[in-house]
């Protein structure tokens, strides 16, 4: 630091510049008629601290931050809290894509509840969640551990199990869809071999098609969440685990009494991002079971749902909002419940 | 099912037998480091494989291609506007990586150095935006960018991802890691607030801005939700779009040209991995941990 200092100091004309103040500094009492400054760095910590509230690195004027946070801000206006708020409204009209709606109260959310369709889709939803989220929070763990070692050619591995990580969920869904299919890898392997006398029905069944956009998630996950995983063990120190390879506790053993405490906080990230994505799911679905979702659209979930009631030109924008509402209400309670549990568990 | 051993690749000393045991206990690794490539990567390459088949063999004439030809990547750009798809994609991301970087970087130097009046309000407001799932805000979305008249354009695909939260606060932890002592000696040599910013800030965090760069671009060029909502006419498709519809065409009906397609738009971005991949894995550290 100094030797930037230094560097400035010379070029810095003595008596005008607007933030005079890098007090303490040993560069700063080198520099002769400063009396402000050679002040300041005598007086210690508090006369210090108030310095720099006072003509420290604060902006020139009140609205400088303002400047420069203009765009982000207009943009989250814009496109985050005003949206948000005018689905608040809709979810209280009647209102339709091409007109504007009166006040209903509740009207909308008593016929969600009353809705089968909703129920299936919340239903579809939260059962994505309850599969997915254990597999993401134990499969890309083991798969980190798999991978941490430096063992030759580990990078590689690495970098493969990523893949399907930068892929889009479009191409994921094609990919999927080639060897899922009645006519794809797995069921024309399984007839070959006579495992199966007709084709699964992975993409026709809504139950199956489901289970199949699950298995889809899971693989897309586990590369993304493994990285999360290796930071977090990087952080495990070693001699906790020669301590306990002394003590004759093996591999197993390890990996639940040390790895697994250590990267709690983690697996507790890793579920709440998880299950926040597992409720948001609708492009593995609408790619692998077509624009209906499913059979009767049996495979739809709350995002899908929604898409489809609020658009086009019957779309039902106040009922949509409301279904949003829900959707929202969802996310948070997975959220605050991930945040509850590892508040918990620092204490 | 296997631990990991302490980083260093040192184990602990053991007896002969123990040495044994490491031996078995690699190749085991291995193994399962083999099964989980086979899992990970073999629809990919099944998909790959689809994609370079002759026209005259069957798709399921054995693993590899007897007659492995590139012929299918052409006939799904000459029958398939692919590329102008394509096209489309890039301007969207091109909109998109200038927008995030530049106005990223300004907000997140905002809330990142001096203190002012209402920074913590701000930034306490960013962050709960993060809370608002985008498919539970969607249909409102679609009502402004209608509103504004941006429906069918890719304008409208690109505005309302143009500077996104996550990455003002990647940039604002990079911009909090910047030395105090950088800072004043600007102020010294009477650097103003933007001369600060562009000259001093910018450069000490090169990293974060690549990581911002690249995840704006990797969210344009797979999007699909949000394009599937604001356009309408095929012309203005992203890839993604196109993809799905080449997909669901009737007159297509090629498992190899969907492939082909498929895999045309997983290569760059696979490349781009090659190239980048320590910003990548900086990326989603970055952009989950810190925030």
């Amino acid at each position: 630091m100094s030797a930037v200092d230094e560097a400035a100091g010379p070029k810095t004309p003595g008596s005008k510049t607007p933030g005079s103040k890098t007090p303490g500094s040993k560069a700063a009492e080198s520099e002769n008629g400063r009396a402000a400054r050679r002040e300041a760095a005598g007086r210690g910590r508090r006369a210090r601290a108030a310095m720099e509230a006072d003509t420290g690195l604060v902006h020139r004027s009140w609205w400088t931050p303002y400047l420069f946070l203009a765009p982000g801000l207009v943009m989250v206006c814009l496109f985050s809290i005003w949206p948000f708020a005018n689905t608040v409204i809709l979810s209280f009209t009647d209102a339709r894509i091409l007109r504007g709606g009166t006040f209903v109260g509740f009207a909308n959310y008593a016929r969600a509840f009353a809705d089968p369709g909703f129920w299936v889709a919340a239903g579809n939803s939260v059962l994505y969640l309850v599969v997915v989220v254990p597999c993401l929070v134990f499969l890309p763990l083991a798969l980190a551990v798999l991978v941490q070692t430096k063992i030759p050619g580990i990078g590689i591995f690495r970098s493969a199990f990523y893949t399907p990580v930068i892929a889009s969920a479009v191409v994921v869904g094609l990919i999927w869809q080639w060897v899922l299919r009645s006519d794809g890898l797995v069921n024309t392997v399984f007839l070959k071999l006579s495992i199966v006398s007709e084709p699964i029905p992975f993409l026709t069944d809504s139950t199956m098609l489901l289970v199949s956009a699950m298995i889809v998630t899971v693989w897309k996950g586990l590369g993304y969440y493994m990285v999360f995983y290796l930071a977090a063990l990087g952080n495990v120190p070693a001699s906790l685990h020669e301590a306990a390879a002394i003590d004759g506790a093996g591999t197993v053993r390890r990996f639940f009494s040390i790895t697994v405490p250590q990267v709690k906080p983690m697996m507790l990230l890793v579920g709440t991002l998880s299950a926040i994505s597992a409720l948001r799911v609708f492009t593995e679905i609408y790619i692998l079971g077509g624009e209906s979702g499913g059979p009767g659209g049996g495979a739809r979930t709350l995002p899908f749902l929604i898409r489809q009631v609020g658009l086009g030109f019957a779309g039902e924008t106040g009922y949509a909002s409301a279904l949003s509402i829900l959707l929202f209400l969802l996310t948070l309670v997975f959220s605050l419940l991930g945040r509850r549990l590892s508040k918990g568990d620092e204490t | 099912m296997s631990a990991p051993s302490p980083p260093g690749g040192r184990e602990p000393r053991r007896s002969r037998p123990g040495r044994g045991r490491r031996w078995t206990g690699l190749a085991g690794r291995y193994a399962a480091l083999l099964l989980m490539l086979v899992v990970m990567l073999g629809p990919i390459v099944w998909q790959f494989l689809t994609s370079i088949r002759g026209r005259t063999e069957n798709v399921y004439d054995g693993m590899l291609p007897s007659q492995p030809t590139l012929d299918n990547y052409v006939r799904v750009a000459e029958s398939f506007p692919l590329l102008q798809y394509a096209g489309n994609t890039l301007v969207v991301a091109a909109l998109a990586v200038s927008s995030n970087t530049l106005f990223a970087a300004m907000g997140g130097y905002a809330l990142s150095r001096a203190a002012w009046k209402g920074r913590k309000v701000v930034f306490t407001l960013l962050v709960a935006t993060l809370m608002f799932p985008f498919e539970s805000v969607m249909i409102s979305m679609f009502l402004t960018v209608r509103e504004m008249g941006l429906v069918d354009t890719l304008i409208g695909v690109w505005l309302p991802g143009a500077v996104s939260v996550l990455n003002v606060m990647i940039m604002r932890s990079a911009f909090l890691a910047v030395p105090r002592e950088v800072e004043e000696a600007a102020v010294l040599d009477g650097a103003n607030e933007w001369t600060r910013f562009a000259r001093v800030f910018l450069p000490s965090a090169k990293g974060a801005l690549a990581v911002v760069c690249l995840t704006s671009f990797m969210g344009a060029w797979d999007d699909f939700l949000w394009p599937l909502l604001v356009l309408t006419d095929s012309d203005n498709y992203t890839l993604q779009l196109g993809l799905k519809t080449l997909a669901g065409a009737t007159t297509v009906n090629d498992q190899r040209l969907i492939a082909a397609g498929a895999m045309a738009a997983l290569i760059p971005m696979v490349l781009l991995f090659l190239a980048l991949q320590r910003f990548f894995f900086k990326g989603v550290g970055e952009g989950a941990v810190k925030t």
